[in-house]
């Protein structure tokens, strides 16, 4: 395919327009500039320009985990690399494919502490998939390619690809690498079949299973969570999702027990406890779901499906791995399952679920309404009761806001919940927002925020603006970094350090400011009006709602604490401190 | 749960390209792992492979964890654990100066020829013994020098290869 020589930064367009690119994020700047003049003469790709670098890679998160497709990020050296940092890491810790571009110094001027040098790739490497530096126009449009290939293979996650400003300046046939085999990354994602008949084995005989799903069905594609569902109602056992998870099962379905873990619900958490058999596809045992290691599921036998084979026995040790694209391995469970006319142990799934409805009865996530205070539980239960029935897409930032909206919002379908799960990056949740919003003009974006996070990239603000876009920001104030607060209420004698949000802006000003709307309720009689006002003015809106500024989060296990050792509220927390080994962990 | 600490010799085949060793090393002490040899040679230059031949030590799930995470690096081509997969072969070169005079430089000659070590260097009071062999072996030959004037060691560091006909 020999053709005309074009200038490398030509030659990356070639390759974007080649990969179905249709946005990217990006901010300008010196080494970039050739890239930028190369993108103000097509049409094909449109630039969304954010007002940081850190929320380009969250905005690019953000659209890629609403679509399924590769996020891609456009930065300058030095500054502007390491900026990215933290949004790349955010992408490798969730898996998210991103391929984030950014401008170097020259060749001949790189080891020379140039003006706005940085050695990215040594930066990136631990925080990355995957990184080139290309060093020479030849390779170019096949690093481009390659770069695609390895962000959304395999266990996805963020690629950088680091140019040079002559290497964008030189020219170079183009040619299309799109569909070639690399010759030593090929990621298994067909499972070993003998492994699925063992694994269908082990769950007809099973008296008290449980499916215990996480990200990986959510990255695996809609096909993948719609035969999941499929066969958890054929199996008729109940599954727990991840904080990455939700939305891969219906929430609203009688097979959900809702979220596991640290801030999951008690039922969920059990049940992790007391089953005999886990089925983990798609998840990973971390630290927030297993609780004390020791301690973590002492009964169960477990299967482990995971893409990513460094995922399996790496906490936790599983009777059974397979290896393999979530989608493929449970098409083919679908397909032995039913080939076998397998039958679940009917009587003791009973009996299970009977334990399980004995859980449920405690009603974990309870909490004392009030007239007077908005209850941060009870904001998000009218905000979820105001838009259930709207395509509408969940961010979040990190803290207590957090899990409160991973409790009380329900997801029915995959990729419409975003939240910063591995790195608990706050900040993350405004220009992911953007990035959903970007992708789905039409559907409702809200990033439920705290007034602590929300101030981590509040220059977004500027970004929506600019392109129009509707994003709702739900800020629940208290006032306080309210999940460093209760843990220091919980570890640290009520020593409040530094926790407190001293010096807040007036948010309904600073929407004013901004050229959004502003709200403001403070009384829960308020709530519904302001969520109604809230999504039916056409712009961005900023909701600035007064929330009890003592509320703390429950259901939780405290850190170094086991299970079926969940406190339920604040009559809990005053009985059992926690052990000196569970102050270590975070 | 209490695992036995286990030292494996592990080959890692790779591509040649800048910033592979840093990807290695930089997984080994992100994650925390052991490096108690790390040697690295470009073995076929016709397709760029170097072969990185790392000795480190853990429990049986470290070892498992640093075997999956190296072959999740781009350009890993092969991972092969030699402690466990057969029968392997380990030998490490080493370059040895002792300074001496008399008795002491006589009985550090004699050693070395002992030890099939030979002299690739000598002045009037110092020699420089290279000798190839296991790591234990070279222990053996360092402890025995050390009195007899022992002024400086260089180690190339373990490289392995399994026995047998078949390759990796």
């Amino acid at each position: 395919m020999a053709t005309e020589p074009i200038t490398g930064a030509d030659i990356v367009i070639r390759a974007l327009v080649d990969q179905g690119v249709e946005v990217i994020f990006g901010y300008p700047g010196g080494a970039v500039l050739p890239l930028y003049d190369a993108l103000f003469k097509q049409n094909q790709i449109r630039h969304i320009l954010v007002r940081h670098e850190q929320a380009a890679v969250h905005a690019a998160e953000g659209y890629a985990r609403s679509t399924g497709k590769v996020g891609v990020v456009l930065v300058t050296s030095g500054p502007g690399a390491t900026n990215a940092v933290t949004g790349l890491t955010d992408a490798l810790m969730d898996s998210v494919p991103v391929v984030c571009l950014t401008g170097q110094v020259p060749t001949h001027l790189i080891g020379n502490d140039a003006f706005q040098e940085a050695d990215t790739t040594g930066i990136t490497r631990p925080v990355t998939k995957h990184n080139y530096l290309v060093k020479s126009i030849t390779d170019l449009s096949r690093v481009v390619h390659e770069a695609f290939h390895v962000a959304r293979s395999g266990r996805p996650g963020p690629v950088v690809v680091d140019l040079p400003k002559d290497i964008q300046q030189a020219k170079h046939e183009y040619a299309n690498h799109a569909n070639q085999r690399h010759r030593s990354y090929n990621p298994q994602v067909k499972p070993d079949r003998a492994l699925i008949e063992r694994a269908v084995e082990m769950m007809a005989q099973a008296q008290r299973p449980l499916f215990y799903i996480g990200g990986g069905v959510v990255n695996s594609g809609p096909a993948a969570s719609q035969m999941l569902t499929e066969l958890v109602r054929l199996t008729g056992f109940p599954c727990t999702q991840t904080l990455m998870g939700l939305g891969a099962f219906p929430a609203s379905d009688p097979l959900s027990l809702g979220m596991v873990g640290m801030h999951g619900m008690y039922e969920s958490n059990h049940a992790m406890h007391d089953c005999d058999l886990m089925i983990n596809i798609g998840a990973r045992f971390d630290d927030r779901v297993t609780g004390r290691l020791t301690a973590f599921s002492p009964g169960s036998k477990k299967i482990h499906v995971d893409i990513d084979p460094s995922s399996i026995n790496k906490n936790i040790h599983v009777d059974l791995a397979i290896v393999g694209d979530v989608g493929h391995v449970v098409e083919d469970m679908l397909r032995v399952w039913k080939a076998r006319q397998a039958k679940p142990n009917g009587k003791a799934l009973a009996g299970w679920w009977d334990q399980i409805s004995k859980w449920r009865a405690r009603e974990c996530l309870r909490y004392r309404p009030s007239d007077e205070v908005i209850k941060p539980q009870y904001a998000l239960q009218r905000l979820y009761d105001a838009v259930k029935g709207r395509d509408f897409y969940i961010t979040t930032e990190v803290g207590q806001h957090q899990m409160w909206a991973a409790q009380f919002i329900k997801f029915e379908k995959p990729n419409h919940w975003l939240t910063s799960g591995g790195l608990g990056t706050m900040g993350y949740g405004l220009p992911a927002a953007i990035g959903v919003q970007i992708a789905h003009p039409e559907a409702l974006v809200i990033d439920v925020a705290g007034e602590a996070s929300i101030l981590m990239n509040i220059q977004e603000m500027s970004t929506a603006a600019q392109y129009r876009l509707p994003v709702k920001i739900f800020i629940m104030n208290n006032r306080w970094m309210g999940m460093v607060r209760q843990w220091q209420e919980l570890l640290h004698g009520g020593r409040y350090s530094e926790s407190y949000s001293d010096a807040l802006p007036d948010f309904v000003k600073l929407a004013d400011a901004f050229g959004w709307t502003g709200l403001r309720a403070t009384k829960p009689a308020e709530m519904d009006d302001i969520i109604k006002t809230m999504i039916e003015t056409p712009g961005p809106v900023i909701v600035d709602v007064a929330v009890d500024e003592k509320e703390n989060c429950f259901p939780m296990i405290p850190s170094g604490s086991a299970h079926n050792e969940m406190l339920l509220g604040p009559e809990d927390q005053r009985e059992s401190p926690i052990s000196e080994e569970g102050m270590v962990l975070v | 749960m209490q695992q036995q600490i286990e030292r494996h010799t592990i080959s890692v085949m790779v591509d040649n390209e800048a910033g592979v060793l840093a990807r290695v090393i930089g997984l080994f002490s992100g994650r925390g792992y052991n490096i108690e040899s790390l040697t690295v040679a470009e073995v076929d230059a016709q397709r760029h492979f170097s072969r990185i031949t790392i000795v480190t030590s853990g429990t049986p799930m470290i070892i498992e964890q640093i075997k999956n995470q190296l072959r999740r690096l781009v350009p890993v081509h092969r991972v092969s654990d030699l402690t466990i997969d057969g029968p392997s072969l380990e030998r490490e070169l080493i370059l040895v100066k002792v300074n001496g005079t008399g008795e002491k430089r006589v009985e550090s000659l004699r050693i070395a020829d002992i030890f099939r070590a030979r002299v690739v260097d000598s002045t009037i009071e110092s020699f420089v013994f290279e000798m190839t062999g296991s790591t234990e072996k070279l222990n053996a030959f360092i402890n025995l020098m050390q009195p007899l004037g022992l002024v400086e060691v260089s180690r190339t560091g373990v490289v392995a290869i399994a026995r047998g006909s078949e390759a990796i």
